[in-house]
Protein backbone atom coordinates (compact mmCIF):
# COMPACT_ATOMS: atom_id res chain seq x y z
CA UNK A 1 0.00 0.00 0.00
CA UNK A 2 1.20 3.43 -0.95
CA UNK A 3 1.63 5.89 1.43
CA UNK A 4 1.27 9.70 1.65
CA UNK A 5 3.49 12.42 3.56
CA UNK A 6 2.59 15.79 3.64
CA UNK A 7 4.53 18.02 5.92
CA UNK A 8 2.56 21.44 7.03
CA UNK A 9 3.66 23.54 10.25
CA UNK A 10 0.93 22.72 12.60
CA UNK A 11 1.28 26.63 13.55
CA UNK A 12 1.66 29.77 11.89
CA UNK A 13 0.81 33.31 12.36
CA UNK A 14 -1.50 34.86 10.04
CA UNK A 15 0.13 36.53 6.58
CA UNK A 16 2.83 34.06 7.05
CA UNK A 17 4.32 32.15 3.72
CA UNK A 18 4.33 28.57 5.12
CA UNK A 19 6.11 25.84 3.51
CA UNK A 20 4.50 22.88 1.92
CA UNK A 21 6.27 19.60 1.42
CA UNK A 22 4.50 16.58 -0.27
CA UNK A 23 6.10 13.06 -0.84
CA UNK A 24 3.65 10.12 -2.46
CA UNK A 25 5.15 6.71 -2.76
CA UNK A 26 4.19 5.58 -6.46
CA UNK A 27 6.70 3.69 -8.95
CA UNK A 28 5.89 6.14 -11.84
CA UNK A 29 6.57 3.77 -14.28
CA UNK A 30 7.37 5.19 -17.30
CA UNK A 31 6.06 2.84 -20.05
CA UNK A 32 9.20 3.24 -21.95
CA UNK A 33 10.72 0.75 -20.19
CA UNK A 34 10.90 -3.13 -21.65
CA UNK A 35 11.66 -6.53 -19.51
CA UNK A 36 14.74 -8.44 -20.74
CA UNK A 37 12.34 -10.76 -23.07
CA UNK A 38 11.75 -7.43 -24.77
CA UNK A 39 7.87 -7.34 -23.87
CA UNK A 40 7.17 -3.13 -22.58
CA UNK A 41 5.95 -2.41 -18.99
CA UNK A 42 3.14 -0.47 -19.17
CA UNK A 43 2.78 2.88 -17.84
CA UNK A 44 1.51 3.74 -14.26
CA UNK A 45 2.37 6.90 -12.72
CA UNK A 46 0.46 9.96 -10.99
CA UNK A 47 -0.87 12.34 -13.53
CA UNK A 48 -2.46 14.76 -11.10
CA UNK A 49 -1.87 16.35 -7.75
CA UNK A 50 -4.57 18.93 -6.51
CA UNK A 51 -4.13 20.87 -2.64
CA UNK A 52 -7.01 22.58 -1.35
CA UNK A 53 -7.06 25.11 1.45
CA UNK A 54 -10.22 25.21 3.41
CA UNK A 55 -12.10 24.19 -0.04
CA UNK A 56 -10.16 26.55 -2.16
CA UNK A 57 -7.89 25.12 -4.97
CA UNK A 58 -3.86 26.34 -3.90
CA UNK A 59 -2.25 24.17 -5.77
CA UNK A 60 -2.22 21.75 -9.31
CA UNK A 61 -0.06 19.84 -10.74
CA UNK A 62 0.37 18.24 -14.11
CA UNK A 63 2.83 15.14 -14.05
CA UNK A 64 4.51 13.41 -16.47
CA UNK A 65 6.50 10.27 -16.85
CA UNK A 66 9.40 12.72 -16.35
CA UNK A 67 9.02 13.10 -12.94
CA UNK A 68 10.93 10.66 -10.43
CA UNK A 69 9.16 7.70 -8.74
CA UNK A 70 7.80 8.56 -5.35
CA UNK A 71 6.86 12.22 -6.14
CA UNK A 72 8.11 15.03 -4.51
CA UNK A 73 6.76 18.73 -4.64
CA UNK A 74 7.27 21.56 -2.57
CA UNK A 75 5.52 24.71 -2.59
CA UNK A 76 4.26 27.28 -0.62
CA UNK A 77 0.98 29.61 0.82
CA UNK A 78 0.02 32.25 2.98
CA UNK A 79 -1.28 31.13 6.06
CA UNK A 80 -4.89 32.78 6.41
CA UNK A 81 -7.23 31.40 8.37
CA UNK A 82 -7.31 28.24 10.61
CA UNK A 83 -8.28 25.28 8.59
CA UNK A 84 -7.65 22.12 6.87
CA UNK A 85 -5.30 21.37 4.05
CA UNK A 86 -5.99 18.35 1.65
CA UNK A 87 -4.06 16.50 -0.69
CA UNK A 88 -4.97 14.25 -3.58
CA UNK A 89 -2.68 12.84 -6.19
CA UNK A 90 -4.74 10.70 -8.73
CA UNK A 91 -3.17 8.81 -11.80
CA UNK A 92 -2.97 5.55 -14.17
CA UNK A 93 -5.09 2.34 -12.83
CA UNK A 94 -7.21 4.46 -11.16
CA UNK A 95 -4.96 5.03 -8.51
CA UNK A 96 -6.16 7.62 -6.08
CA UNK A 97 -4.80 8.76 -2.41
CA UNK A 98 -5.32 11.54 -0.47
CA UNK A 99 -4.18 13.36 3.01
CA UNK A 100 -4.76 16.02 4.90
CA UNK A 101 -3.25 18.07 7.37
CA UNK A 102 -4.81 20.61 9.75
CA UNK A 103 -3.54 23.79 9.75
CA UNK A 104 -4.04 26.64 12.99
CA UNK A 105 -3.59 29.86 12.09
CA UNK A 106 -3.16 33.03 15.01
CA UNK B 1 24.59 -27.76 -31.36
CA UNK B 2 23.96 -24.33 -32.60
CA UNK B 3 23.99 -23.38 -35.97
CA UNK B 4 25.03 -20.42 -37.55
CA UNK B 5 21.36 -19.70 -38.35
CA UNK B 6 20.09 -19.73 -34.91
CA UNK B 7 22.78 -17.87 -33.66
CA UNK B 8 22.47 -15.26 -36.00
CA UNK B 9 18.97 -15.07 -35.15
CA UNK B 10 19.62 -15.16 -31.63
CA UNK B 11 22.06 -12.10 -31.86
CA UNK B 12 19.66 -10.36 -34.17
CA UNK B 13 17.24 -10.66 -31.58
CA UNK B 14 19.63 -9.32 -28.92
CA UNK B 15 19.77 -6.58 -30.47
CA UNK B 16 16.76 -5.63 -30.84
CA UNK B 17 16.26 -5.98 -27.16
CA UNK B 18 19.46 -4.10 -26.67
CA UNK B 19 18.35 -1.33 -28.49
CA UNK B 20 17.78 2.01 -26.28
CA UNK B 21 14.82 3.83 -27.43
CA UNK B 22 12.29 3.86 -30.48
CA UNK B 23 11.40 7.42 -29.91
CA UNK B 24 12.86 10.03 -28.12
CA UNK B 25 11.81 13.46 -28.14
CA UNK B 26 13.86 16.48 -30.39
CA UNK B 27 14.21 20.11 -29.53
CA UNK B 28 11.75 20.27 -32.37
CA UNK B 29 9.15 17.83 -30.28
CA UNK B 30 9.96 20.67 -27.48
CA UNK B 31 8.95 23.16 -29.28
CA UNK B 32 5.60 21.57 -29.93
CA UNK B 33 5.20 21.12 -26.71
CA UNK B 34 5.79 24.69 -25.72
CA UNK B 35 3.44 25.91 -28.23
CA UNK B 36 0.79 24.12 -27.23
CA UNK B 37 0.90 25.58 -23.22
CA UNK B 38 1.93 29.36 -25.06
CA UNK B 39 -0.26 29.33 -27.99
CA UNK B 40 0.80 32.30 -30.39
CA UNK B 41 2.37 34.43 -27.23
CA UNK B 42 5.61 35.72 -27.22
CA UNK B 43 7.90 34.39 -24.90
CA UNK B 44 10.72 36.64 -23.01
CA UNK B 45 13.90 35.32 -21.21
CA UNK B 46 14.37 36.17 -17.51
CA UNK B 47 12.56 36.71 -14.48
CA UNK B 48 12.31 32.68 -14.09
CA UNK B 49 15.61 31.06 -12.69
CA UNK B 50 15.48 27.33 -12.74
CA UNK B 51 18.23 24.89 -10.05
CA UNK B 52 19.24 21.98 -11.57
CA UNK B 53 22.90 20.50 -10.72
CA UNK B 54 25.41 20.92 -13.75
CA UNK B 55 26.56 16.91 -13.70
CA UNK B 56 24.36 14.58 -12.74
CA UNK B 57 25.66 11.14 -11.79
CA UNK B 58 22.05 9.55 -11.97
CA UNK B 59 19.75 10.60 -14.41
CA UNK B 60 16.49 8.69 -12.32
CA UNK B 61 16.41 11.57 -9.37
CA UNK B 62 17.19 14.57 -10.25
CA UNK B 63 16.72 17.88 -7.92
CA UNK B 64 14.34 20.50 -9.68
CA UNK B 65 13.77 23.87 -8.49
CA UNK B 66 12.18 26.79 -10.08
CA UNK B 67 11.13 30.13 -8.44
CA UNK B 68 9.99 33.49 -10.43
CA UNK B 69 10.53 36.59 -9.56
CA UNK B 70 6.87 38.37 -8.52
CA UNK B 71 5.49 40.10 -6.09
CA UNK B 72 2.65 37.38 -5.70
CA UNK B 73 -0.16 40.01 -4.87
CA UNK B 74 -3.76 39.06 -6.23
CA UNK B 75 -3.40 41.19 -9.33
CA UNK B 76 0.65 40.47 -10.46
CA UNK B 77 0.90 36.96 -9.46
CA UNK B 78 2.55 33.57 -11.61
CA UNK B 79 -0.38 31.20 -13.10
CA UNK B 80 1.62 28.58 -14.18
CA UNK B 81 5.52 26.94 -14.06
CA UNK B 82 6.17 24.53 -16.75
CA UNK B 83 9.62 22.48 -17.45
CA UNK B 84 10.35 21.40 -20.44
CA UNK B 85 13.53 18.76 -21.83
CA UNK B 86 14.66 17.89 -24.93
CA UNK B 87 15.77 14.39 -25.49
CA UNK B 88 13.81 12.48 -23.05
CA UNK B 89 11.16 9.74 -25.03
CA UNK B 90 8.74 12.84 -23.82
CA UNK B 91 9.40 16.91 -23.99
CA UNK B 92 6.62 17.12 -21.20
CA UNK B 93 7.89 16.96 -17.63
CA UNK B 94 6.01 18.94 -15.22
CA UNK B 95 3.22 21.66 -15.00
CA UNK B 96 2.75 23.37 -12.09
CA UNK B 97 -0.61 26.25 -10.99
CA UNK B 98 -0.27 28.30 -8.43
CA UNK B 99 -2.31 31.46 -7.99
CA UNK B 100 -1.59 34.75 -5.49
CA UNK B 101 -2.36 32.77 -2.42
CA UNK B 102 1.03 30.93 -3.20
CA UNK B 103 2.82 33.98 -1.43
CA UNK B 104 5.93 33.21 -3.44
CA UNK B 105 6.56 31.28 -6.77
CA UNK B 106 8.52 28.68 -5.90
CA UNK B 107 8.49 24.72 -6.56
CA UNK B 108 10.78 22.28 -5.49
CA UNK B 109 10.08 18.68 -7.52
CA UNK B 110 12.60 15.91 -8.36
CA UNK B 111 12.64 14.81 -12.31
CA UNK B 112 14.20 11.94 -14.29
CA UNK B 113 16.52 13.05 -17.29
CA UNK B 114 17.43 10.29 -20.02
CA UNK B 115 20.31 12.31 -21.77
CA UNK B 116 22.66 15.47 -21.36
CA UNK B 117 20.49 17.89 -22.60
CA UNK B 118 18.77 21.89 -22.00
CA UNK B 119 16.09 22.12 -19.82
CA UNK B 120 13.56 24.91 -20.07
CA UNK B 121 11.42 26.38 -17.22
CA UNK B 122 8.69 29.04 -18.46
CA UNK B 123 6.65 30.83 -16.02
CA UNK B 124 3.13 32.16 -17.22
CA UNK B 125 2.38 34.96 -15.42
CA UNK B 126 -1.04 36.86 -14.29
CA UNK B 127 -0.86 39.63 -17.19
CA UNK B 128 -0.57 37.02 -19.85
CA UNK B 129 3.08 36.88 -20.67
CA UNK B 130 5.54 34.26 -20.73
CA UNK B 131 9.11 34.52 -19.23
CA UNK B 132 11.76 31.12 -19.57
CA UNK B 133 14.79 30.66 -18.76
CA UNK B 134 17.40 27.60 -19.75
CA UNK B 135 19.54 25.36 -18.36
CA UNK B 136 22.28 22.98 -19.61
CA UNK B 137 22.67 19.72 -17.45
CA UNK B 138 24.96 16.87 -18.02
CA UNK B 139 23.92 13.43 -17.26
CA UNK B 140 26.19 10.52 -16.72
CA UNK B 141 23.84 7.59 -16.22
CA UNK B 142 20.25 8.20 -17.80
CA UNK B 143 16.95 7.38 -16.57
CA UNK B 144 13.35 6.24 -18.67
CA UNK B 145 14.84 2.73 -20.65
CA UNK B 146 16.78 0.66 -19.00
CA UNK B 147 15.78 -2.98 -18.80
CA UNK B 148 14.64 -4.79 -15.98
CA UNK B 149 14.14 -8.19 -15.11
Amino acid sequence: MARAVVNVPPKAKRGDIIEIRTLVGHVMETGFRHTQTGQPIARNIITQFVCTYNGAEICRSDFSPAVAANPLLIFTTIATESGTLEFKWTGDNDFVMTASASLAVE
Amino acid sequence: MTTRREFLAAAGALLVTLHPRESDATPAMMQEAVRKVVGDAQIRTGKVKLDLPPLIDNGNVVPLAVAVESPMTPTDYVKAIHVFNERNPQPNIISVYLGPRAGRARITSRIRLADSQTITAIAQLSDGSFWQTTQDVVVTVAACAEEIS
